[in-house]
């Protein structure tokens, strides 16, 4: 009988990329390694991003009010237009099988349902409205000389430790 | 041009461009659009403290860092730039409801009344910074993305968890913003 070898490491990366993909959208699917100056790119896009976040005004707490008083259709207008165009680009991707510029095929992993996106969506929406920002806005707040939002920043990266911690307690 | 740039950008402008993010992303590397896994990579790559959750190989998340740290700048850059001179228009009925918090100060981004470092040891400071952005942070992990990654990225790939998380934000902030945050205000 032929035995298979599997090396710690190999084990080590696969538990890795387990946890790497739980309780996450937002994950790197390449298997290609590149030197780490090749994330600059990745820093132009953010910029461009986090301009559009100023100037669309989609950082003021004053915005995320009115979305939530009813009282203006502006936030509406650009989430539902930005779920409109990222969804004819997704299909447009899968049904001509579009590659990364590096040749590479994309993926995107389907999500299964857990209890954590209706009690963490509801906390999550809860801290939304008072600090008027969810996780991208902070850091364009940051930058447009709202210093103090350094702390929320800081108070949500501790509140996501804090989950890390409690995560296998919680349901899901 | 750059007087153009300085007025506030239409929402259809800014939807078509944040949903173009999403195949921009795939397109430069198969990376998934969303933002509040960096708060989880700043733990892993911080402080790990032995929590199986946050051990994973971060660096191979690195370019999300280098993303937010773009929109830091986006956002800097903006403030340089292309910032409005103008006092933002709100409606007259969200004003209203603002008045009956003490808040009518308009002429920038954020209340004055409130995002201000002089409120950081208050009461207030430590509800809308401490216990607001707390919220964010475990809210968005234990939902496993937030408005981007499933409202966004999520239902780009029409997917029902991210409709379900999408649909429970709406909900909490509703009741945030309704029902919290007039009651907050009364006691502040």
């Amino acid at each position: 009988m032929e035995k298979t070898i599997i090396k710690t490491t190999e084990i080590e990366e696969i538990i890795n990329a387990d946890v790497r993909h739980t309780d996450a959208m937002c994950t790197n699917e390449s298997a290609l390694q590149h030197p780490w100056w090749y994330n600059f790119k990745y820093m132009v896009v953010g910029i461009v991003f986090g301009i559009v976040f100023v100037k669309a005004e989609i950082i003021s707490w004053f915005r995320i009010q009115e979305m939530f008083h009813l009282t203006s259709f502006h936030m509406y207008g650009v989430i539902g237009t930005a779920v409109i165009v990222g969804l004819i680009s997704v299909q447009l991707i899968k049904r001509l099988n579009i590659k990364s510029i590096y040749g590479e095929k994309i993926t995107i992993d389907n999500k299964e349902f857990s209890k954590g996106q209706i009690y963490g969506g509801l906390i999550f929406g809860l801290g939304w409205a008072i600090t008027g920002a969810c996780p991208g806005p902070l850091f364009a707040q940051i930058g447009n000389g709202f210093g103090v939002i350094s702390i929320t920043l800081l108070s949500a990266i501790a509140g996501t430790w804090v989950y890390g911690k409690l995560r296998e307690k919680l349901p899901h | 041009m750059l007087e153009f740039l300085q007025q506030p950008w239409h929402w259809s402008v800014a939807g078509v461009m944040i949903g173009l993010t999403v195949p921009t992303l795939l397109i430069l590397g198969n990376k998934k659009f969303g933002i509040s896994s960096s708060l989880r990579h700043v733990c892993a790559a911080c402080m790990p403290a032995n929590i199986p959750f946050f051990k994973y190989d971060w660096k191979k998340e690195a370019w999300n860092l280098f993303f937010v740290a773009g929109i830091f700048l986006g956002g800097f850059f903006a403030h340089l730039f292309l910032q409005n001179p103008e006092a933002i228009q709100i409606s007259e009925s969200t004003q209203q409801i603002l008045a009956s918090y003490g808040i009518s100060d308009f002429s920038s981004l954020m209340p004055a009344e409130i995002f201000t470092w002089d409120n950081l040891f208050t009461l207030k400071g430590f509800i809308f910074f401490v216990l607001g952005g707390f919220l964010v942070g475990f809210g968005t992990r234990y939902a496993g993305g937030c408005t981007s990654g499933h409202s966004i990225m999520g239902l780009s790939n029409l997917q029902v968890p991210s409709l379900i998380a999408t649909i429970s934000f709406m909900v909490g902030g509703f009741i945030s913003a309704n029902v919290l945050l007039p009651l907050i205000f009364k006691f502040l």
